[in-house]
């Protein structure tokens, strides 16, 4: 069972990186731009099959380690192989 | 024997431990992670400027049997992959450090350290990157907010200390109701400021939090600064400002600081 995780900043928390990527974006030509977040995408592949141990699984991983739960959210999805 | 304990071995034969040189001396314990690089700045100032017992311990041993005291040295463990500190906080030895923690032991991390202390839990709030996204290698002044802690209790309320930081995700973060208890117990100990002593946005290199540098968490034992006080605790250095938080361990401690500096 294939997992995709994004994990992104919590709104209201302050971007920068997001901001430089947008201010490159607008120097560009780009100037409808009017706002960027960057998070991170990772894919983990499991050896569950049924997508409620999956589940199970990829939230506790993402609680611990995959996300800092003070600042970023997360948000998955699970696909059969 | 690996060699990974080559080397600490090698580095224990330079920082003798309390068994050659008597019971008389603090333990104190140095977690050394893959990718740590100030474990022996902080092992230096531990035994050759305040005279102690430095032990490095490696990130697998779970155990810290007689230290007196741990700290949590700064460097890149885990090259600061996917958040930095988030993989060191699950190395086998934070467990015990965790436990050593909850138990009133008294814990100093330093950069790296403090943030591997905040993914763990053992103080609250995040690191965030930069503000300005640089890395930030530069003496900056810090504020003694709190002067009653086991980490600055040879320093002056308000006293100012040039510290050198250098760091990329120095910019503290938590939450409105978090910000409000840290400031309401006390639990700030470090501000950035001016060479007078102002806590302005101008004086805050790196954008966190009401110009936190550092924090304890609401027991009081455990301390996290991102400054790097090992690095400036002898005037052949030019600077010695760091000098007082040993100090300040050793006199928790020992009940004094008489040491021969």
């Amino acid at each position: 069972m294939k997992a995709k995780i994004y994990v992104t900043l919590k709104d209201g928390i302050h971007d920068p990186q997001g901001r430089a990527v947008q201010q490159s974006l607008h120097m560009m030509g780009f100037d409808g731009v009017q706002d960027v977040r960057m998070g991170k995408f990772l894919e983990v592949d499991l050896q569950a099959t049924e997508k409620e141990s999956a589940e199970i699984q990829i939230k506790s991983m993402c609680q611990k380690l995959l996300a800092n739960v003070v600042i970023e959210d997360f948000r998955y999805e699970l696909i059969d192989p | 024997m690996g060699l990974v304990d080559k080397r600490l071995n090698v580095w224990n034969e330079h920082f003798p431990s309390s068994k050659e040189l008597g019971h008389d001396l603090l333990n104190i314990g140095i977690i050394v992670f893959p990718g740590s690089n100030c474990d022996r700045d902080c092992a230096h100032v531990v035994s050759k400027v305040m005279g102690q017992s430095a032990h490095f311990i490696w990130h697998q041993e779970t155990s810290v049997k007689g230290m007196d005291a741990i700290v949590l040295p700064g460097g890149f463990s885990y090259g600061d992959y996917l958040r930095t500190g988030s993989i060191a906080r699950f190395s086998p030895i934070m467990e015990t450090v965790i436990e050593f923690a909850n138990r009133g032991g008294l814990v100093l991390g330093i950069c790296n350290g403090f943030q591997i202390l905040l993914e763990a839990g053992l103080l609250p709030g995040a690191m965030l990157r930069n503000k300005d996204l640089s890395f930030i290698c530069e003496e900056v002044y810090v504020r003694v907010e709190n002067s009653d802690t086991p980490f600055t209790n040879q320093c002056q309320p308000g006293q100012i200390l040039k510290l050198p930081i250098a760091h990329a995700d120095g910019n503290y973060y938590t939450d409105p109701v978090t910000l409000s208890a840290l400031q309401a117990n006390a639990q700030i100990i470090f501000r950035y400021c001016d060479e007078d002593g102002n806590a302005m946005s101008t004086a805050n290199p790196n954008g966190s939090l009401d110009n936190i540098a550092g924090i304890r968490n609401s027991q009081g034992n455990v301390l996290g600064l991102m400054p790097h006080p090992e690095r400036c605790a002898e005037m052949i250095l030019g600077n010695q400002d760091g000098l007082p938080i040993f100090k300040s361990l050793l006199t928790s401690l020992k009940g004094n600081a008489s040491v021969s500096v």
